[in-house]
């Protein structure tokens, strides 16, 4: 049975402070681990999937980065959003060492493979509109970030009504 | 034409690999080719290596293989993606 998206402010960081990509993916994944969402092995498990397939992206002028990994780590189904103080250095995804200096970082928690493919399309549909992008990396505050992703993710379904 | 045999790899096998599948999918509807696409993680391609006609992944490849190797990035970033799916075509026509 597929677990339900969990998506709020309580998993969405705003001027998130770290100097590395790993400082970063450590402290959504120990965020994740203290929700419940995702078991504690998802913390190394993220940091070793980063080495070794780096996920930073190249999109325009707000460079993003989604690090995700095996499903098995996963309790229930969840993205964490991230708007770094400072851009961080991430490894290009499919590059051996070339960096990119990502602004905004999704953490996707995905419970099954190969099934979330509308949100995913989605989600990369977001990455191909700067504007949006540029919108998140300036919000002031997380409650606007949760509703413009809910939107643009189509996730208002999952939730019951506003808090 | 034989039908050709496409893994789509990523890391994890769940998030880019997903998106990229979807879209080579409806490369080939588009034009009407037959195809057969497998998603994998990029460690499982080994395992295919003998049957493959092309490898279209979104991860780095060290590896040489003896099939064509595409990066798909960009159909998670929408750069270049115009060029990307003319490649992958000249490949499934091929």
């Amino acid at each position: 049975m597929m677990s339900k998206l969990f998506f709020d402010e309580s998993v969405i960081f705003l001027n998130l402070e770290g100097d590395t990509a790993e400082k970063v993916l450590r402290i959504m994944s120990a965020n994740l681990v203290e929700k419940g969402l995702v078991k504690k092995s998802f913390i190394p498990a993220i940091l070793k999937r980063e080495r070794e397939f780096a996920t930073g992206l190249p999109t325009g002028s707000v460079p993003v980065a989604i690090p995700h990994t095996d499903v098995e780590h996963v309790k229930q189904k969840s993205i964490s959003v991230a708007v770094l103080k400072n851009p961080v250095d991430f490894v290009v995804m499919g590059e051996e060492s070339k960096t990119i200096a990502v602004r905004l970082v999704f953490m996707l928690a995905m419970d099954e493979a190969h099934s979330q493919l509308t949100f995913l399309q989605k989600l990369m549909q977001i990455f191909q509109e700067e504007e949006i992008l540029k919108k998140i990396a300036e919000a002031k505050d997380k409650t606007f970030i949760r509703r413009l992703l809910e939107e643009k993710l189509n996730l208002v379904a999952f939730k019951g009504g506003d808090k | 034409m034989a039908k050709k045999i496409v893994l789509v790899a990523c890391g994890a096998g769940i998030a880019t690999s997903t998106v990229v599948n979807s879209a080579i999918e409806q490369l080939a509807r588009d034009h009407n080719l037959d195809v057969d696409l497998i998603q994998i993680k990029i460690a499982e391609v080994g395992v295919y290596e003998d049957r493959a006609d092309l490898l279209v992944t979104t991860a780095m490849t060290k590896k040489e293989y003896p099939f064509p190797v595409i990066n798909a990035r960009s159909f998670l970033t929408g750069v270049g993606v115009e060029e990307t799916r003319q490649r992958i075509l000249e490949e499934l026509k091929k």
